[in-house]
């Protein structure tokens, strides 16, 4: 018989913090620009050339590693880190390795168990490196864009205390939610704003040592660290239990095969040769300066979450939903306005949460358009549930306004106006009743013989009839009258 | 007065009073270069019409009675490790053949500020590496003194243009003594400054921790006068400190007395491999100081035999991460490529073919002393006794004003006469490591010739940042002994 097994997951995760200049000189660290347009002989690595840090980045650091707990180093130092790459201009990375800027945090993440602590090694301040862009063909011309080479990142590398996937992506999440809340990074997995590599080893249960680690990387989105960390689990505890053992390697998350892949083993791991970069001197931080950075902390996700389900009595999933963004909480406080009613507060955060995210997936507008928008959106949800949009017109009204160019709020407005109101009239409402069930004898028969969820198939047929823009709760109320009398 | 014998304050005073034009003290610089050079080969670059377009306005600045600066009119040169806009930077390597810099290096911009002509840039050893200016990609440079011996190095162009008059002054950079050694070998003023006194902005870096720029010069009040130019910080280069910079020609006063002049043994009576001809020129010369009011003071810094192992694991070890980037991917050298090669082909080919010996030998064992498993064997252990050195060399400046020593324990050698044996060219660094290794300010200053007929330096060292106080005592000490009127005889009539 052999044991039951227990994965040991540890994530280190790169965060882009968002400076409007690069972390070692004053380019510009706007994404999707032309290639090479933001370089200089800085980021270019010229001869000649020299670092001088970007106090911003410094700041974002402290605020990360404060909203963490971390210890935050008084002298932290800027190490380099060696390796040949075309798209890394000086054949090392600046970053920090003995003495980074934060120590010993932690994160708290929701489980279904309840509150779990995972701890945190240190986070630390480095330059990213640029992008190769392969040709088609091996033969093919790679060619290198230094647009974000130099652009600020921070590694948080945790402690190797997660167990399951799930808590590997809630971890990320709530990783995600504090930075975003922060301001120091936009959270955008898909444009590399975040990313993350997974540890991952298991061993019986009840062992105390750790087994043979592989280091998973290229995992860009939650889902990806949840199935990446999942597929590498089980593709461990099928190897112990035919008796071969891990071999220490880094491996790629193919995210369309859904598999891990072997990239290098630990022979062929790189000997980074770290040591102080003498271009930088030491980053000393005042205790009063790091101080007054705890200061200007804001209120975090865990304790938003905690407000909002006690102040307004939200569900712990909307709670979540609404708090993994600020601009999204934002925008739901907006809406509120001050009318703290507990039903309507969960049903703005369900409108926000479905409807409008929905809507917003689909166009081209930013979370920031909805936040303006948000006293025009709160009005559409108040009139839908009152029931003077229906569903369809509601729908429409959305999707029309967000495809739209002008100001969302003046989208909306219009696309109001166009929608008309609702047939509430309640002599067209019953003809139009009348006329459905004329023409739908046999199901007025299933009905009456007790089927009652036909009623479902008239409300449908009715507002089919009324072109969408019927009452609902008022063409239920004749049918009912009309099939029940 | 002619270009052969023009000093920096001179040309700047000769111009500021209208006797010469800059277009004339230009003309007579190129005139000289394109006379002498073919057999000094000091100069990598001359940038003939820049300088002449320069010396025009500055002509016409003065016509008009525009303010001028203090290097206004004074013909100068860049060691070829310096940026400068328009003129190519080789470094002395074939890796960088054909490369132009696009920005000025700091100090560029500020000699340009006050006034200077660039003329040229000089050679050197390549990436700085050597004490010869023999491994240049581009030919050895030849000492005025004797064209079959080496000017030291590595700024033996700087030092070389220099004595022979090409120009009234010339920039070079101090990784380990490469201002300081080709200043003393070649009979001229040499000032490694403070770690952090000038910006390193636009110098190819070997070393960072230890590389600084300074000025070659005839005489001491003009390397004062390129101090106060190029110094001060600078938000381009975290490492340049904002202390102040004091009025360092004010500070000549020829006045000693009372300066208390450190000795140390190491330097002197226990150096091993010193020419006994230096000792005593050496010797000699702290006597003129003493009779001139100066005390003598016996100091032991035992910590000095470590200088050079400590030097070359540092030097190296940095020298390694600053050479990656000469890659062949965004410039410099680049192999053809063969059918099938990959990446790590490029590399490899680009930087074996792009790089002479020495640079690879340096590259090697700085890579070695940072590998995992040597690292704290070697580059670690070299940091802790770095350490040491410092603070012996802190601890002897408590109590001493400055430090007193030969800066080459030999005079020029032949050429090709060390190039087969790297270790014996190290130790030809054994005196001006530790000012490198300590950040500490060192000047050399021409002794009486030796008795071959060769120069030969005496080096001071100061505390950090009192660049002032060794201008003082350099400033008397050349004064008294009229060491800074020597010229090389070769060269003299134009």
């Amino acid at each position: 018989m052999m044991p039951a097994f227990e994965s040991v997951i540890g994530l280190e995760v790169h965060a882009q913090l968002r400076t409007a200049s690069k972390i070692f000189c004053g380019c510009s660290t706007t994404f999707g620009a032309e290639a090479n347009a933001h370089v200089c002989p800085v980021c270019l690595g010229l001869p000649g050339a020299l670092p001088v840090l970007n106090g911003a980045a410094v700041r974002m650091a402290v605020l990360a590693g404060l909203a963490t707990g971390c210890d935050i180093a008084e002298t932290s130092v800027f190490a380099r880190k060696n390796y040949f790459y075309p798209d890394l201009p000086k054949g090392y990375q600046i970053s920090q390795a003995d003495a980074p800027i934060c120590r010993h945090g932690h994160l708290d993440i929701q489980t279904q168990g309840g509150i779990r602590r995972a701890r945190i090694l240190r986070i630390h301040l480095e330059e990213d490196a640029g992008k190769s862009i392969h040709g088609a063909t091996a033969a093919a011309t790679t060619r290198i864009d230094l647009n974000r080479a130099g652009v600020p990142l921070i590694e948080i590398v945790g402690e190797p205390d997660l167990r399951t996937p799930e808590e590997a992506a809630d971890y990320l999440r709530e990783l995600r939610a504090i930075l975003v809340c922060l301001g120091v990074c936009d959270g955008n997995m898909e444009e590399g704003s975040l990313r993350c590599d997974a540890n991952v080893s298991v061993r019986p249960l009840g062992q105390e040592t750790l087994g043979t680690r592989c280091e998973i990387k290229n995992i860009n989105s939650f889902r990806g660290v949840r199935d990446a960390v999942a597929y590498e689990i089980e593709r461990q505890v099928a190897l112990v239990r035919a008796g071969a053992s891990v071999v220490q390697q880094t491996r790629l998350w193919n995210a369309d095969l859904g598999r891990t892949e072997a990239m290098r083993s630990k022979e062929e791991a790189h000997d980074y040769r770290y040591f102080p970069d003498p271009d930088l001197l030491p980053l000393v931080l005042l205790r009063a300066d790091i101080e007054l950075l705890r200061a200007q902390l804001p209120e975090l996700p865990a304790a938003q979450r905690q407000r909002l389900q006690r102040d307004f009595g939200l569900p712990p999933a909307q709670a979540l939903a609404l708090t993994e963004d600020p601009l999204r909480l934002a925008a739901w406080e907006a809406a509120l306005g001050q009318r703290p009613d507990a039903n309507r507060a969960l049903a703005l955060a369900n409108f926000l949460l479905t409807q409008v995210q929905a809507a917003l997936g689909r166009s081209q507008r930013s979370a920031s358009d909805v936040r303006a928008a948000m006293p025009m959106l709160a009005q559409l949800c108040d009139r839908w549930r009152a029931g003077d949009l229906s569903n369809k017109m509601l729908a429409e009204v959305l999707q029309g306004a967000f495809g739209d160019s002008q100001p969302l709020a003046t989208a909306l407005a219009q696309q109001l106006a166009q929608a008309g109101a609702v047939v509430s009239d309640v002599a067209a409402l019953e003809a139009a009743v009348d006329e459905v069930l004329a023409r739908a004898q046999p199901q007025v028969q299933r009905y009456r013989a007790g089927h009652t969820q036909v009623l479902g198939f008239f409300v449908g047929q009715v507002m089919k009839a009324l072109a969408g823009k019927g009452n609902a709760a008022k063409v239920q109320e004749i049918l009912k009258a009309r099939l029940d009398g | 007065m002619t270009a052969h014998t023009a000093t920096v304050t001179g040309c700047a005073a000769a111009f500021a009073a209208g006797e010469v034009s800059a277009v004339a003290a230009t003309q007579a610089a190129l005139a000289r270069i394109a006379a002498l050079d073919g057999s000094l080969n000091s100069h990598l670059h001359v940038d003939a019409q820049g300088a002449l377009a320069t010396a025009a306005q500055l002509d016409r600045d003065r016509a008009a009675g525009r303010a001028l600066g203090p290097l206004s009119g004074v013909p100068i040169s860049l060691k070829d490790n310096l940026a400068a806009i328009g003129m190519p930077m080789t470094a002395g390597s074939r890796m960088l053949h054909g490369y132009q810099p696009p920005f000025d290096a700091t100090v560029t911009a500020r000699l340009k500020a006050a006034g200077a002509v660039l003329i040229g840039k000089t050679n050197l050893d390549e990436f700085a590496m050597g004490s010869s200016s023999e491994s240049s990609a581009f030919g050895c440079v030849h000492n005025p003194w004797d064209l079959n011996r080496v000017p030291g190095g590595s700024s033996g162009g700087s030092a070389a243009a220099v004595a022979a008059g090409l120009v009234a002054a010339a920039l070079g950079t101090d990784t380990g003594g490469s201002i300081r050694q080709p200043a003393a070998l070649c009979g001229i003023v040499g000032l490694k400054p403070t770690y952090g006194r000038v910006s390193r902005y636009g110098a190819v870096a070997y070393a960072s921790s230890l590389d600084q720029i300074g000025p070659l010069t005839r005489t001491v009040r003009d390397a004062a006068r390129l101090l106060q130019v190029i110094s001060g910080a600078d938000a381009r280069d975290s490492t340049c400190a904002a202390a102040p910079v004091p009025d360092f020609e004010a500070a000549l006063t020829r006045d000693v007395r009372g300066l208390r002049l450190g000795v140390p043994r190491e330097y002197l009576d226990d150096a091993q491999g010193l020419d006994p001809a230096v000792r005593a020129a050496v010797q000699a010369a702290l006597h003129v100081l003493e009779d001139h009011g100066a005390v003598l003071v016996p100091v032991a810094l035992p910590h000095t035999r470590f200088c050079i192992a400590t030097y070359y694991l540092i030097a190296t070890a940095e020298a390694s991460a600053n050479l990656a980037r000469y890659d062949g991917v965004r410039f410099g050298h680049r192999a053809v490529p063969q059918a099938g090669d990959g990446i790590d082909d490029l590399y490899a080919k680009s930087r074996a073919e792009g790089f002479g010996a020495e640079v690879k030998r340096r590259i090697l064992l700085g890579t070695f002393a940072l590998s995992a498993g040597y690292h704290d064997a070697y580059y670690k252990k070299a940091c802790q006794v770095r350490r040491l050195i410092h603070d012996e060399l802190l601890a002897a400046l408590q109590t001493c004003d400055a430090l007193a020593g030969p800066t080459s324990p030999v005079p020029a050698w032949p050429i090709g006469g060390k190039s087969e044996n790297p270790l014996e060219m190290y130790l030809m660094d054994v005196f001006t490591l530790s000012a490198n290794l300590a950040g500490l300010p060192g000047l050399s200053l021409p002794l009486p010739l030796h008795p071959s007929g060769l120069p030969i330096g005496l080096q001071l060292l100061g505390r950090p940042f009192d660049e002032a106080t060794l201008l003082r005592i350099g400033d008397a000490y050349t004064s008294f002994s009229a060491t800074d009127l020597l010229r090389p005889p070769w060269g003299a009539a134009p």
